[in-house]
């Protein structure tokens, strides 16, 4: 039988511990994935494909220097090993090679962390069956990725972690004929035909009001709801070195005027890293148990995100982030609108399904611009009217999530990370919808 | 060089399928990354991959499976695997490829400079320090980095139509950074990074200047920190290679990729303001608007033999004197679309398919020098090196950013001026191309980090551009 990924894991790290030599210590991350990808266009698969793959970061640290190897690992033992020995020898010639490290800082505790989730996935087939049925005359595109994930971390030291979990993301978008579309997701670790069926049903109502015809907005200041998704995108865009001790440090953070006391956001506000109950891994890419932290509270900086290096560069303590210090399980906090109260509590103005591709206008100031995208729909006197034109906004965080905020609603979403870049990510955010008095459209 | 090849032809050679068609594409990768970051020597990163990918077609319907046990039975169950995928999807298929035309070419492609050794680590390091080292001591300086990856990938495509395509290629991305800050606001300057990188030797690092750069992009960074906002209105805008690189990229380039255009990127990348029936009929821009996908520049990124379907790539006019000619499309898109394209099918690596992508997308030389440029501008602004950027779905509305402003009046460079931004339309801006500069002008380019497919993909890809002068754009600034 087939060694299984734990197995492989705790066999690497056995390897590593035996041909560790006197003052040397490790860390190894591991991380691997069967994957199976699916891709849709007018209902109908585009491409199909299956990736195996598996991969171990090695840390090696002697008399205070340290260099890492990343290297694929090749499913068979032998060459696991071959790959293990290789990468030992190239990193014990590069450490004579290197200066002391004066921020080499290595978390010291035998923490132990296991989870293992393997609720059954479907067989492909009987989602190509219930796409077939639920969409066969909609104009259907996107990606059903599913699958095991793996994530484990060990240590000379004794730590030792893994986590493992099935799971699916579907993630696609119904078009009109208009050209307009709506987005909608369905992800999880136990698949369901019936609530499959449900997101696929929510969606396609809302295709009705988008063979409306198009109202096209001049720029100006709008009333605005942001539903979930459409605010993820704009945490998405902080979570990239906003909360980042190095970036604050350095001048590269967009919250500096926040965390400096300079600025704040409405009291409404408050963020927290939620890593507890996440799908994410308990413990970081650098191998410490991570933390819940209140990063913003009543619309004021609180903690930061303290990797290990940042901790020894900048005097700070270190708090489980991960090196590149994003949060990994973003949550912010609801508020007191009802869901079905929005429209009316909106009245006129904009209500904004999802937006897209932000970035900053100017940084320092968190000004940041970005574009409506997907189900966009204008409303009057709490009702849908159309739906609108691609439209560009530019303003400051501070006045979106500040001065303007009216309201944040009491239900929230889970948003599970679709972001396959290299490997499937196991990223999340749970976020309420936002109501905003006035959002800058510039074109 | 190609040291995996003969056992991979070995165990092709032995692969069963019942498949009318399957290929191998096998990628192996190794790459170093070096930064020293305020004087300190950050961890070195080294990685090393290798993996394949298995394509088979059964009754003209392909589908994948990629693996990193590349003995000859891990190669065998993946084939399995994407004969199994195949059948399960064949009921819902969009495409049928039956009459496709597959690759059975042999040939093989090197990077220029390719068997030239490079420094030792320690001596790469040593340069880098060095860089850090330069820059003056400003407690207003608060960070600044020296930087240098360098990655080598060997490809080796087999088909059992008897093709055998082999790349090994050599990518440098050398780069320099730093940022002033006065408590309030922060103000960056590069060099390379992000916004240059070239396949060969260590002529490359010579290219982007990296050697010297420190104490000057540490200067630029406080005369940004002491710079006034750029003034909002309308200007003549003159953009240097550095970011007419990512104009390229963002409004010509994947406008014109053509999954984009047959709607396969409509839920994650985006769609195209570019119709199937504008090509040979679209006034893109002005006519001094000449636009090539050209793979002959040996330095540039995405400069290969084939693509990573097999296709034999050539240097192709996309847009002549303004007139839209043909879209950036694969093998596949083109059999698709029944339009011609160009050999631009790429993978990120061996467990990604390849999709229609940006590889090296130019602008081709005008007339005019830098001097001329500025001296034909009476209110303008010269901006120079991407910072941010963001376009709707469909490639239309944009708003770019840049480190560098200059403003330009009456002929000459005036002041300097920070957080200088425009915005527009794609489909009116190529028409304000006013100016195109000279081969003094023209600098070959490229990014390592072009996103884009589900499931996703980064690659690198190449651009070469002069200096080009836009009229009457609205530029503005930030609220600093």
């Amino acid at each position: 039988m087939a060694a299984t990924p734990l197995q492989r894991f705790q066999t690497l790290v056995d390897n590593l511990r035996a041909a560790l030599g006197p003052d040397e210590h490790f860390t190894l991350s591991y991380s691997a994935e069967h994957s199976q990808f699916i891709r849709f266009n007018h209902g109908r698969v585009r491409q199909a494909g299956d990736v195996s793959q598996a991969s171990a970061l090695l840390r090696l640290v002697k008399d205070g220097r340290q260099a890492e190897m990343q290297f694929t690992l090749g499913d068979q033992a032998q060459v696991d090993r071959d790959r293990l020995d290789q990468a030992l020898v190239h990193l014990r010639e590069t450490l004579p090679l290197l200066a002391a490290d004066p921020y080499l800082k290595l978390d010291e505790q035998p923490w132990q962390s296991h989870s293992l989730l393997e609720a059954p996935l479907p067989d492909p087939g009987e989602v190509l069956a219930e796409v077939e049925r639920g969409a066969a005359t909609l104009d259907l595109v996107g990606i059903y990725a599913a699958g095991p994930v793996c994530r484990g971390f060990a240590s000379s030291f004794g730590a030792f972690g893994w986590h493992q979990a099935n799971s699916f993301n579907f993630d696609w978008s119904l078009f009109h004929a208009s050209g307009q579309a709506v987005k909608a997701n369905y992800a999880g670790q136990s698949w369901s035909g019936e609530a499959f069926a449900a997101r696929l049903q929510q969606a396609r109502e809302q295709l009705d009001y988008l063979g409306r015809p198009l109202r096209v907005l001049s720029p100006g200041q709008y009333r605005a709801f942001l539903a979930p998704a459409a605010l993820e995108e704009i945490t998405a865009l902080l979570c990239w070195g906003g909360f980042s001790a190095q970036s604050l440090a350095t001048g590269d953070s967009p919250l500096q005027r926040l965390y400096s006391g300079d600025a704040q956001l409405s009291p409404l506000l408050n963020i927290d890293e939620q890593v507890s109950g996440s799908l994410s891994p308990a413990f970081s890419d650098e191998g410490s148990p991570r933390s819940d932290l209140r990063l913003v509270s009543e619309g004021r900086a609180l903690e930061r995100l303290v990797s290990a290096r940042s901790a020894a560069e900048f005097a700070l303590e270190a708090n489980g982030a991960d090196s590149y210090e994003s949060p990994c399980a973003l949550s912010l906090g609801g508020g007191d609108l009802g869901g079905s109260d929005v429209l009316a509590r909106l009245d006129t103005g904009l209500y904004i399904s999802n937006l897209w591709y932000l970035n900053y206008s100017d940084l320092p100031a968190a000004r940041m611009t970005g574009l409506t995208r997907f189900a966009t729909f204008w409303v009057e006197d709490g009702r849908i009217q159309a739906p609108v034109s691609t439209m560009r906004f530019d303003d400051s965080l501070y006045s979106l999530l500040g001065s303007q905020l009216e309201a944040l609603t009491r239900e929230r979403e889970l948003i599970l990370s679709t972001s396959t870049y290299g490997q499937r990510q196991t990223g999340s955010s749970h976020l309420p919808g936002a109501l905003v008095r006035g959002l800058t459209l510039t074109l | 060089m190609f040291d995996s090849s003969a056992l991979l032809r070995q165990r092709f050679a032995a692969l069963r399928s019942t498949a009318e068609f399957f290929s191998l594409r096998h990628v192996r990768q190794s790459s170093q990354s070096l930064s020293v970051r305020r004087d300190v020597a950050e961890p070195p990163f080294l990685h090393e991959d290798q993996g394949a990918m298995l394509t088979v077609r059964i009754k003209g319907i392909e589908a994948y499976a990629a693996t990193a046990d590349l003995s000859q039975s891990g190669l065998q169950q993946a084939l399995e695997r994407a004969e199994a995928l195949a059948r399960q999807v064949s009921g819902l298929a969009l495409l049928d490829l039956s009459e496709q035309a597959v690759a059975s070419e042999r040939h093989d492609y090197c990077s220029p400079n390719l068997d030239q050794p490079l420094p030792p680590l320690a001596e790469c390091l040593a340069l880098l320090a060095a860089e850090s080292a330069s820059v003056p001591r400003d407690s207003r300086l608060v960070n600044w980095q020296a930087s240098l990856s360098i990655s080598t990938v060997e490809q080796v495509y087999l088909n059992s139509a008897g093709a055998q395509l082999r790349h090994a290629q050599r990518f440098l991305f050398p780069g320099f950074s730093a940022t002033a800050s006065d408590g309030r606001d922060s103000q960056s300057r590069s060099l390379g990074r992000e916004n240059f990188g070239q396949q060969g030797g260590l002529e490359v690092i010579e290219r982007c200047g990296l050697v010297g750069s420190g104490a000057r992009v540490a200067d630029q960074a406080l005369q940004l920190l002491l710079a006034p906002n750029t003034p909002t209105g309308p200007r003549d805008l003159l953009l240097m290679p550095d970011q007419m690189m990512l104009q390229i990229h963002e409004s010509i380039g994947h406008p014109l990729e053509m999954d984009r255009i047959l709607g396969d990127e409509r839920n994650y990348a985006g769609t195209s303001f570019v119709k199937a029936s504008d090509f040979g009929e679209l006034q893109y821009g002005s006519r001094l608007l000449n636009v090539t996908f050209d793979p002959s520049i040996g330095e540039e990124l995405a400069s290969y033999s084939h693509d990573d379907d097999g296709t034999p790539a050539s240097k192709q006019f996309l847009i002549r004197d303004g007139l839209l000619l043909r879209p950036l499309g694969g093998a596949l898109s083109q059999y698709r679309s029944g339009l011609d394209g160009v050999a631009n099918s790429r993978a990120c690596g061996w467990n990604r398919a390849p999709i229609d992508r940006m590889a090296n997308l130019n602008i081709e030389p005008g007339d005019q020098s830098l001097d001329q440029l500025v001296g034909g501008i009476e209110h303008g602004i010269l901006m120079r090196t991407n910072r941010s950027w963001s376009i709707d779905d469909a490639r239309n509305k944009f708003q770019f950013g840049c480190e560098w402003g200059q403003l330009i009046e009456n002929g000459e460079l005036k002041d300097v001026v920070k957080n200088p931004n425009y915005r527009g339309i794609s489909a009116r801006f190529w028409s304000n191309l006013s100016a195109v500069g000279d081969r003094s002008t023209f600098q070959v380019l490229g990014t390592p980090n072009c996103g884009k497919g589900e499931p996703n993909q980064v690659v690198r890809v190449g651009h070469a551009s002069p200096a080009c002068v836009f009229s009457q754009i609205d530029v503005f600034g930030g609220d600093a």
